[in-house]
Order: structure tokens, then sequence, then C-alpha cells
């Protein structure tokens, strides 16, 4: 097990401070666990995400386990903390292996390349495209690109994963594909957060959910404790009916909310 | 997960690097190849035998090939190697953390501003006390070209850090330069104005030991630093922020890069004049060859810029006999079919 939870404490991120944790506020992401933020667009959850990895600057405390991210220098916060983006480029000449070697390689100076080579072939077997090491990036689909991306945040073996809008763009198969990998990189002991747009994943995959709305944490805790019409009016501006059904949590879209249901607007 | 799989990935990998590796040193082997022809090729048929003698025995040979040799043939082609080296790898940089692939050393409007520096040195006749006129059109041409890398650098700094401005402040330069170059052109007699055309044309025929011995200092000072580079250069091939994510100061990474490409720029225009295309082609050839993988990519690069350069020389030495046309004007020649087709490759 790893067992290094992700803490946040009165974090303020971005250029303009936006206050995203509100003071005295505490919001914890387990190892162990998938820990989805969701919200609407512009809301600051990838803000947040890319301040936790060190791209953005923030102020407040942001620990894994006991240590303090920003007593890190550059190397050493990117070594446990791992930032996916959202798509890998297309236009780079170097086949799916050499781009999991070279993610190995960067922060591992005295690794030899018989070693990152054996581990980034691992890492591709575990991303289940081992069958694509020797294909050009160039060459290959979103989706499958998108399993490159996994592979080369895996072989850097962070304690934590970030993963920002790792599904949008994705056909049906590969988005189960991806909460898969997340759900096993859970399952290993690793802090998973990952910034969702579609919220019916995040409820069926989560098992922690963080509401981000305006810049500010409006709600967090279990997807089904803290689903409801009224949040998804609140923060989406849509009337949605939430329930059960075969056991898994169920969010059905009808229209855009009246003003009526709002609380704030 | 099986480990056959896994192993006969790994064997495989190692083979493709392998490969990758006799891939250098072909090209090193053609690269030493082309240079010899260049050094034998010219007016003066030269044979191995008279270079190897210049070089290791020189009391014993005909004073007159020894000054070929010596003072023309060597420096010569040194120089093209050495200058379709740094061009090469200088445009590796700049495509890279530019992530343009048509970026080049001169994209920033070095070489615009080198030629502004040449022309005022030409049209207002400048000397500086114990200075050779020789010296003087080059150092201020680097100068110049220096200056215009400070001025990016420095917008740069204040404003903003995206790849697009920088681009954007290069075309201005180039334009302004450009201009001022036009205005300096107007008013000149036609003796400087004659000098500065063939300036600008590019050539080699006025390097000497000298400065092929400056601009290979240069070269071994900064190479080993693009050598170090490498992984992080490969790094944010994948773009800016996972490169950020794996760790790699992408702002340092891009301010020394460019800083290099530009030191290599400025130099090689202050010593042979503009020359175009080596390092857009050059480093598209390795990349075709072997990839970005930039442990290897950059020496490669560095290899098929030489070789380009050596060829280029050899052709303009050859295609009319007793004339030695201007390089710069040969690799725009030979380079801008390769350009078109890399446009029309990129666009489909």
């Amino acid at each position: 097990m790893i067992d290094a939870d992700l803490m946040l404490e009165n974090v303020t991120v971005g250029y303009r401070s936006r206050q995203i944790i509100r003071k005295q506020t505490f919001l914890p992401f387990k190892a162990g666990a998938i820990s989805a933020l969701v919200g609407p667009n512009g809301a600051g959850k990838s803000t947040l995400l890319r301040a936790i990895a060190g791209l953005v600057p923030s102020t407040g405390e942001l620990r894994i386990g006991q240590t303090l991210l920003s007593s890190l220098d550059f190397e050493e916060r990117a070594r446990l903390v791992n930032y996916m983006p959202q798509a890998l480029p297309a236009n780079v000449a170097m086949t799916a292996i050499d781009s999991v070697t070279a993610a190995y390689a960067i922060s591992r100076r005295s690794a030899g390349s018989r070693e990152a080579i054996t581990h980034a072939a691992e890492a591709l077997a575990r991303a289940g495209i081992a069958d694509l090491a020797f294909e050009p990036i160039s060459r290959l689909s979103g989706g499958q690109r998108q399993m490159v991306a996994f592979a080369q945040a895996m072989v850097r073996e962070p304690k934590a994963f970030l993963f920002d809008e790792p599904t949008s763009a994705l056909d049906l198969h590969h988005q189960v594909a991806v909460m898969r990998i997340m759900r096993s990189l859970a399952e290993a002991g690793h802090a998973v957060v990952v910034v969702l747009h579609d919220l019916a994943l995040a409820a069926r995959w989560s098992d922690h959910m963080a509401v981000i709305c305006g810049g500010s944490l409006v709600a967090e805790g279990r997807p089904g404790d803290i689903i409801s019409q009224q949040l998804l009016a609140d923060v989406y501006g849509v009337d949605a009916s939430v329930g059960l059904w075969h056991g898994a949590l169920q969010i059905a879209v009808k229209d855009l909310a009246p003003a009526s249901m709002k609380r704030h607007g | 997960m099986e480990t056959s799989v896994i192993d006969a990935i790994a064997e495989r990998q190692r083979r493709q690097l392998a490969i990758r590796l006799l891939i250098v040193f072909a090209l090193a082997v053609l690269c030493v190849a082309t240079a010899i022809a260049d050094v034998l090729t010219g007016p003066f048929q030269l044979g191995l035998a008279d270079v190897f003698t210049a070089v290791f025995e020189p009391s014993s040979l005909d004073k007159r090939i020894l000054v070929v040799v010596q003072d023309v043939r060597l420096p010569q082609a040194a120089t093209a190697a050495l200058v379709g080296a740094a061009l090469a790898v200088g445009g590796v940089e700049m495509q890279t953390v530019l992530d343009n692939p048509l970026a080049d050393p001169f994209t920033f409007g070095i070489s615009a501003a080198a030629s502004f520096g040449a022309a005022v040195a030409i049209v207002a006749g400048l000397t500086i006390p114990f200075v050779s006129i020789g010296w003087i059109v080059p150092a201020n041409a680097f100068v110049f070209a220096l200056a215009s890398v400070l001025i990016v650098q420095a917008i740069a700094r204040f404003r903003g850090r995206s790849t697009d401005t920088l681009v954007l402040v290069g075309i201005g330069l180039i334009f302004t330069f450009n201009a001022m170059t036009g205005m300096l052109e107007y008013v000149a007699s036609e003796q400087a104005l004659q000098r500065f055309v063939f300036w600008s044309m590019g050539s080699l025929t006025a390097t000497d030991g000298t400065r092929t011995v400056l601009l290979a200092l240069l070269l071994c000072v900064t190479l080993p630093f693009s050598f170090m580079a490498s992984r992080a250069l490969t790094a944010l091939r994948f773009g800016e922020d996972r490169a950020q994510s794996f760790g790699v100061n992408v702002q340092r990474l891009r301010f020394w890069a460019l800083f290099r490409a530009s030191l290599l720029a400025a130099a090689t225009v202050s010593v042979v004049g503009s020359i175009g295309f080596v390092g857009l082609v050059g480093p598209h050839v390795a990349r075709l060859l072997i990839g970005e993988d930039h442990r290897y990519f950059l020496p490669g690069a560095a290899l098929v810029g030489a070789i380009i350069m050596s060829a280029s020389a050899l052709l303009a030495k050859s295609v009319v006999p007793g004339v030695v046309l201007p390089i710069g004007i040969v690799t725009s020649l030979v380079g801008l079919p390769v350009f078109f087709t890399l446009i029309l490759r990129s666009s489909r």
C-alpha cells in the first residue's frame, strides 16, 4: 500500500487568487479511492488540479501524507504527484514505447536504458496496449493515445494521480477502459483525483466527489449522499431527477431549471 | 501480466535503439566522406595523399599545394560542416521549444538583424583601430544578431510566455531590420552595395582558420548543454503541461534552448552570411530517419545538417566549372523543393 492521502487546507489558487477551498476548510483526497472533481464549465476544477501539480501558484497547505508539496522543488513534486492534461499531442514522431520510456527516464537520470525499457513495456501492458508498443503516436486513435498517456503517468509511479478530463472526446469503450485503469490505481493504494464532465460517469465510478462552482467548493462527500435534484439545479441550472437503478446512481436531465428551483442565481 | 510479452517488447525496443544508433553512425561516416570530398574538390585538383601530407607532414609538400589545403580547402570544408551542424542543432531546439515544425534558428529575425549589422559596417565603412577590416563586418553582424536575440528574450520575459508571441515578435523584427537594411542599400555607394549583396548571399570564401576555430569552439561549448537537455526536450514534445508534470522546468529549458540556438545562428550568419533552409530541413530529415527521441535526434540532425552543407559546398564548386557559387544560394535552391514537400505533407 502507498497510503498517502492528498490533503488540501485553506487553499487559494490562480493568479487572481480565487479561493477554491474556503478558509478553515479541509478537503482530503484519500489514498485508495477515486475522487471526482465535478462542476460547470469555468468552475475552477482544472485550475485546482493544476495547482495541486504546481503548474498554477497557490497558497494554503497542500500535503501528500506528511509532506508539504510547496516545500518540494519541481522535480521532487512531479515524482510524488502526476498531473495528466487532457490529450496527448498527435504530431509526435515517436512510437508508443518511446514516449513511455521518455516519461520514465526524464526524472531518473541514473536509470539504465534496459531498466527504463522494461518499465515502459510493463506500463503499456498494464494500460492494455502492449500490442501498440511500436505504433507511431501519430497513427493512433484518440482513445489509443489516451491509453499511451495513462501508461506515461503509470510508469512514473507517483503517489497521487491527477487526471484532467481523461474521458472527454473518448468513445464509450475507451471511457470505461480509462475508468477501469483508475480503479486499478486506486486499488493499488494511490490517491486518484479526476476532473470529469460527465456527472453520470463520475457518480458511477467515484468513491468521493467534490462539487466546485464559481471558484468554490459547494459540496463534498459520497456521490450518493450529495447529488440531489436541488444540487443539480443550483450548480448546473438543470431540472433533473436522481435515483437508483440496479443499485447505481442515475441522473436523468429533463430541462433547464426554472428560476423558482434555484436557491441562488 | 505475462512476463514473456513484456520481455519480447523490451527485446524489440532494444533492437530498435540499436538500429537508431547504427543510423547515427552511418550518418557520421557519410558526413566524413562528404567533408573529404569537399576538401578534394575545386579548381585545383588535390589527391587524398596531398591532404594527409599537408596535415601530418607539411614541410615535405609543395608550397602552393600547402597553401591551398591549409588556407582554403580545410577551413572552408570544416566551416561548411560546422555551420550545417550548428544550424541543424539550433533548428531542432527551436522547433521543439516553440512547438512549431517550421521554426529554424533564424525565426526570430537573427539573420535580418545580422544583415543589417553587416550593412551598417559595409555602407558606413566602419573602422576600429587595431581591428582588421575583414573582422569588422562579421563582428558587427554578430553584435546586431545578438541584440535581436536579447530583444526577443526580454519581450518573452515581460510579456507572457506564449510561443506565438515570440514568433510574432520575431516576424516584427524581420520586417523592421529588412526595412532598415533597405534604407541603407538605398543610400549606399555602388561599391558598398555590391559588397553587401555578395555578403548577404552567404559564402564560405571569406572564412579563414581563426573563424573556423571560433565556430568550432562555440559548438564545443553549446553542444554538451544541448545533449544534456535532450531528455527534457523529448518530454516537451508531449506538451508543456505534461513536460512540467514530468518535472521539467519548461521556462528555464525554453530560455536556454533559444539562447543556444540564437548564439549559434548569430555566429554562423556572421561568419558565412545567411544560409537558408539547413536549420529547417536538417531536423526534418533527421526526424524522418530516427524520430524525435532527442538523445538520437540531436546528433542525427547535427550530422544531417553537416552533410547537407558539405554536399552544397561541393555542388557550389562543381555546377559551373571554374566558378564557386555562393553557398547560401545553393542550400536555398536545394532546400526549396524539400520545404514545399514538407508544407504540402503537413497541410494534408
